[in-house]
């Protein structure tokens, strides 16, 4: 992989994380192929190859809806996010793919709140080389907590 | 606190069950109470199920009010259950929550347990050798067979585990009675469970709200707006509520209606006529042959497990409190042996909308959370359970909280309250 490439790898992790924060969710999902995965698994469930997942959506339309129920639908506490996302770590690549990972934190602060550690795990991904740029074309984000601490509302 | 003060903060002052009292969900006293007489007396508590433990040494750690067991089938394929409690000096000795063991043994002391409890082997029982003497070691009259973990009495039913502390618990079916019983088979109806997988959070409010929170037909249409806006939730829906004879289970029995506008579904502001998922497969459901008619039975087995059909969407969610202010809620997702792929994918699809980040089931952590702030805040104060009356009865609509009257007759009777 050539250091051009790995920097533009790099720079789409920090993007993605800041979209998710700003919540600027049209540029979330424009980060993934019209045919993607998205998931948010338990690190029990991933281990054990079981298929449940706390989030589990294919294809950009479910994306799509899982926003309009963050933001319409789904009554909870307001909160905000901040994700702390390391250095990528590329697994394979190809002239068309890009196997990578990279550990997360994401902070949650609730109006009236303070900061506390909400989630804490590694992405699994595969990107897709469309020309000039990436796509996720399959994003899980397999989280290590045990116990989600109560309700999970935004994507990660 | 002493005493005196628990009881007179604690007095039931309501001529029923239609209002209830704060402190029910905040006194710490109470709470402990619940623990004693409900979790660890008189009541059959969900373990798991079969199918989480299929080949013999299998075991998985789960709880039981607060304390912590395990369930582990013996080289005979039998099912046990015993505390994760060392007979020595206490040690909860089983970390990993689960795999597969010959015995159990504690690491303190290595104390060695047979899968069904029993002590078989506690090192230098004999003491040592030295100078042709022999020092130490267990009085001559320790004798292991008392010396056990803390075995539980096993009820299993269509794939489904419960155990009990108390060993003069009735049997499991009279436990249910035979209404719930036949909502309980209709679901585990014989058929071999396929684990699909678990989802769990932490949700700080007083466990009964969870059980509250399914016997309560009142909030789907207005809480869940998601519901609501795809037409799978409408007040004209077909439905029932139902108990057993004591009031501590129930089940809510709906059959979804075609969808769309109507008078009951435009009375709520949310209802959005023009609203379509961008993806349908969320609420693409193949009717399975087993539903024998309604489309979701929510059924609450007192007090520890809510047994979900929902569509295609099947799970167990357990409840496990730890503190008066705090439980755990662990989902178990599932499926049948005799699953095609397809239906397998509907299944995990439709999970999406529970769990706790799911469209719809995400609210009730919430709200959850937030009665329980409530409550802390003014404990001499009450909640008001009057719809659809103050009476106790079974009913043929969802616009009652009946259910929730009912459990807290029985639950008074438990707690002597
Ligand atoms: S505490 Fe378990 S062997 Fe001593
Ligand atoms: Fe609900």
């Amino acid at each position: 992989m050539t250091t051009e490439l790995y920097l533009k790898l790099t720079q789409f992790y920090q993007d993605y994380a800041a979209s998710i924060d700003l919540e600027e969710w049209d540029s979330w999902f424009n980060m993934f192929t019209d045919d993607c995965i998205y998931k948010i698994q338990s690190r029990e469930n991933y281990d054990r190859d079981l298929p449940m997942a706390a989030l589990s959506l294919e294809g950009k339309g479910m994306l799509k809806d899982r926003i309009y129920g963050v933001t319409e639908t789904i009554f909870h506490d307001p909160y905000m996010q901040k994700h702390v996302v390391s250095a990528p770590r590329v697994i394979s690549s190809s002239e068309d793919f890009i196997d990578a990972q990279a550990n997360y934190s994401v902070f949650r602060t609730k109006n009236d709140g303070i900061a506390e550690v909400f989630n804490v795990g590694r992405y699994v991904d595969r990107f897709v080389i469309d020309g000039d740029s990436l796509l996720l074309q399959s994003r899980v984000c397999v989280f290590d907590n045990d116990m989600i601490l109560n309700s999970l509302i935004y994507p990660i | 606190m002493n005493n005196q003060e628990l009881l007179s903060e604690t007095e039931w002052k309501f001529d029923d069950t239609s209002k209830i009292p704060f402190w029910a969900y905040t006194n710490k006293g109470i709470y402990e109470k619940e623990l004693k007489n409900i979790f660890y007396k008189k009541h059959w508590c969900y373990v798991g199920l079969e199918a989480e433990i299929p080949e013999p040494g299998d075991f998985k750690r789960t709880v039981i009010g607060e304390r912590s067991v395990i369930m582990v089938r013996n080289e005979q394929g039998e099912i046990h259950v015993v505390e994760n409690i060392c007979a020595h000096r206490g040690m909860r000795f089983c970390r990993k929550k689960h795999g597969n063991a010959q015995s159990f043994v504690c690491p303190y002391h290595q104390w060695n347990y047979t899968l069904e409890g029993d002590l078989q082997g506690v090192p230098f029982r004999r003491g040592v050798k030295q100078d042709g003497q022999v020092k130490g070691g267990m009085p001559k009259d320790f004798k292991p067979k008392e010396h056990g973990l803390t075995q539980l009495k096993v009820a299993q039913r269509g794939g489904v585990v419960f155990a009990s502390f108390d060993h003069d618990v009735e049997s499991f079916e009279d436990f249910l009675g035979p209404e719930m019983l036949h909502y309980f088979d209709r679901m585990f109806n014989g058929r071999k469970l396929k684990v699909l997988g678990y989802n769990k959070q932490r949700i700080p409010g007083n466990w009964k709200l969870m059980m509250e929170n399914i016997k309560d037909p009142y909030h789907p249409g207005l809480l869940h707006t998601w519901f609501v806006t795809f037409g799978l939730w409408r007040a004209d829906n077909r439905s029932e509520l139902k108990m057993d004879e004591h009031y501590r289970h129930a089940a809510m029995i709906s059959t979804r209606g075609s969808g769309g506008k109507n008078e009951q579904t435009t009375n709520v502001s949310s209802f959005k006529e023009e609203m379509q998922l961008n993806d349908p497969r969320f609420l693409d459901v193949q009717p399975e042959e087993w539903w024998d008619g309604p489309t979701a039975v929510m059924m609450t087995v007192f007090p520890s497990v809510i047994l979900q059909q929902q569509v295609n969407s099947v799970s167990t969610r357990h409840i496990q409190p730890n503190g008066n202010g705090s439980f755990d809620f662990v989902w178990t997702h599932f499926g049948y042996e005799d699953d095609t792929p397809e239906l397998t994918e509907r299944r995990l699809r439709q999970a999406n909308l529970f769990g706790p980040a799911g469209f719809v089931s995400a609210d009730d952590g919430e709200v959850i959370e937030f009665s329980q702030e409530g409550f802390e805040a003014k404990k001499d104060y009450q909640t008001l359970v009057e719809l659809g009356g103050r009476d106790i009865e079974h009913t043929d609509h969802m616009v009652s909280e009946t259910l929730i009257r009912g459990m807290y007759d029985y639950w008074r009777k438990q707690m002597g309250v």
